[in-house]
């Protein structure tokens, strides 16, 4: 692998390889951007790696009063999965138990599409028989008797099947410190593109992993070839100048969304700069045999 | 293109059926054909012709000009396009509509937009009784579709109405929303005796509070509720007063618990 060098930042001539996955969207609204906040945080919360948690999850983008339906603060939820059916098991499930639970909330299709999924629809029942649908401009809500009024709820969200799940950048820096600082300096980067998530806490990786194990039913492990502290005892990826790496993963609405949020990541990082950043950017991949997107690093490099 | 005009010669001598005279019952024919279509509804026939002075144009998009109460069943089971009356027409206008607009630059009779399931119909003047409603023999009322009347209507707004809005920006006569299964009508003026009569779902927003309700509606307090703000969202672009009414707290009243007491009448508080 021949890197290229960017105002000092080693960029290695790779490629993240990431899996077609079926994604939702949600608006959340409340009285105020901080329960609204609230309530999309405890929705996306455990929703890191669809492997443990069943699916992805994070906030989008936060929404003024105009950009709402019920013109209240809100926030735009993104949830991946690798089926239909487990995202509508998802959907459900984080919607009932951290959505209408949270104060003064509402909730809506964040996704138009003519595939939809189950969301009042779903959710109706737990009105006992005085929920009450209301339909107006084409559009289908349930209104839901609660102790601080009602919870109202869309019927249905889109569905999309041209979802993306697994891009993403390994940051190798110097120091621990250097490193999260250019971490989140891609994270807060990333955050500004529209349809894309970072599943992580605060969408930064510091356990990649790989596929398999020396153990029996244990599906994935730490990837020893990018841990500092292993270099020299097994084989290593990590250049001598690197003290500790962190990942960001992406997961899209669309291909292209995912490349772009790969490039402002890329571009933040160069910004920084090696000395109070990342002195190498890599990617993690499959040799390209299992996903059908890969994002070269060279192609999305500014 | 220019609309297709008709324009009335005089005032007939009976009742006119005018359910031929809608965008998809007209596509393809000729002026000449236009002009035989036959609209009388007693035994002496009566064509298009001899009612209206035609100037051809496109059938997409109707014009009636000249006002008439003998003009029924104007826009029936209308699907596209856009018809405009520019005077007062006669009943059942724009009943078992599904897409499309309608609009009366005057008043009509009763029982417009009746059984409707889609489109819009705007009435600049008045409406008379059981508009939305259904006629002898049916079960359901309005299932759709957007009516809005500037002026006011008569009794039974909306009677057995099952889905769709109805706006009314004057006042309403008695039993406004009578036996309603669901949907929305709003009254921005004054409310007749006993609004949602047997009501079963559905709400009913007034904009005035004196209103003579019934004991079988039980009031469940002052609330901003979320949902009137949704309707408040959708209602603007067709009325901004009603939009303003709900756009306030609003008293709300359960009812008819004469019937299945799932509906509400929100009052302005």
């Amino acid at each position: 692998m021949r890197a290229l060098t960017v105002k000092g930042v080693r960029i290695d001539d790779t490629f993240a390889e990431a899996f077609g996955m079926r994604a939702t969207a949600v608006i959340i609204t409340a009285d105020s951007p901080r329960w609204a906040h609230q309530a999309a945080l405890t929705m996306t919360g455990f929703a890191t790696s669809v492997i443990g948690c069943g699916c992805e999850a994070g906030i989008d983008s936060e929404l003024t009063a105009a950009q709402t339906p019920d013109r209240r603060p809100g926030v735009r939820v993104l949830l991946f999965a690798v089926s239909t059916a487990e995202l509508q098991k998802q959907l459900q499930a984080r919607v009932a138990q951290c959505v209408l639970t949270s104060p003064g909330s509402a909730c809506y299709a964040g996704l138009d599409g003519e595939e939809r999924l189950r969301l009042g629809n779903a959710l109706r029942y737990f009105g006992d028989g005085w929920q009450i649908s209301k339909r107006f401009g084409g559009k289908h809500y349930w209104r839901i008797p609660v102790m601080d009024g009602e919870f109202v709820c869309e019927a249905t969200t889109g569905l999309t099947k041209e979802a993306v799940g697994g891009g993403n950048l390994l940051i190798m820096g110097r120091t621990a410190q250097t490193t999260l600082a250019a971490a989140e300096a891609a994270a807060a980067a990333i955050a500004k593109v529209p349809n894309v998530i970072m599943p992580f806490p605060g969408g930064i990786v510091r356990s990649g992993s790989k596929v398999g194990s020396k153990y029996k039913g244990v599906p994935a492990s730490t990837n020893h070839a990018f841990c500092p502290t292993l270099r020299g005892a097994a084989d290593t990826a990590l250049d001598p100048d690197a003290a500790c790496v962190l990942e960001i993963v992406i997961d899209g609405l669309t291909s292209q969304a995912v490349a772009a949020a790969m490039g402002a990541g890329i571009a933040a990082l160069v910004k920084l700069g090696p000395r109070r950043g990342a002195v190498r950017i890599s990617a993690g991949n499959y040799g390209g045999k299992l996903g059908p997107h890969q994002y070269h690093l060279r192609d999305l490099t500014p | 293109m220019k609309p297709l005009v008709l324009t009335l010669r005089a005032r007939p001598d009976q009742r006119l059926d005018l359910a031929p005279l809608v965008p998809h019952r007209l596509a393809g024919m000729a002026a000449a054909e236009i002009e035989r279509v036959e609209v009388q509804t007693t035994r002496r026939r009566v064509l298009l012709a001899d009612i209206f002075h035609l100037r051809m144009g496109d059938v997409a998009q109707i014009r009636i000009e000249g006002a008439c109460d003998r003009l029924d069943r104007i826009g029936h089971e209308m699907t596209s396009g856009e018809i405009v009356a520019e005077g007062d027409i006669g009943a059942q206008a724009g009943r078992l509509m599904t897409g499309g607009s309608l609009t009366v630059h005057g008043s009509v009779g009763p029982w417009a937009g009746s059984g409707m399931k889609g489109g819009t119909i705007d009435i600049l003047g008045d409406a008379d009784e059981r508009l939305g409603g259904p006629i002898a023999g049916e079960i359901a009322g309005m299932r759709g579709g957007v009516v809005r009347v500037r002026g006011s209507v008569g009794e039974r707004v909306g009677d057995r109405m099952r889905r769709g809005t109805i706006v009314v920006e004057g006042d309403a006569g008695a039993y406004a929303g009578s036996r309603m299964i669901a949907g929305t009508l709003v009254v921005v003026g004054r409310s007749g005796p006993l609004p949602g009569y047997l009501m079963k779902r559905g709400t009913i927003v007034l904009g005035k509070k004196a209103v003579r309700l019934s004991p079988t509606f039980i009031d469940c307090g002052v609330h901003d509720l979320i949902a009137a703000r949704l309707m408040a969202a959708f209602i603007g672009s067709y009325s901004t007063r009603a939009a303003k009414l709900l756009s306030r707290p609003l008293r709300r009243f359960a009812g008819d618990m004469a019937a299945l007491g799932k509906g509400e009448i929100l009052l302005r508080a």
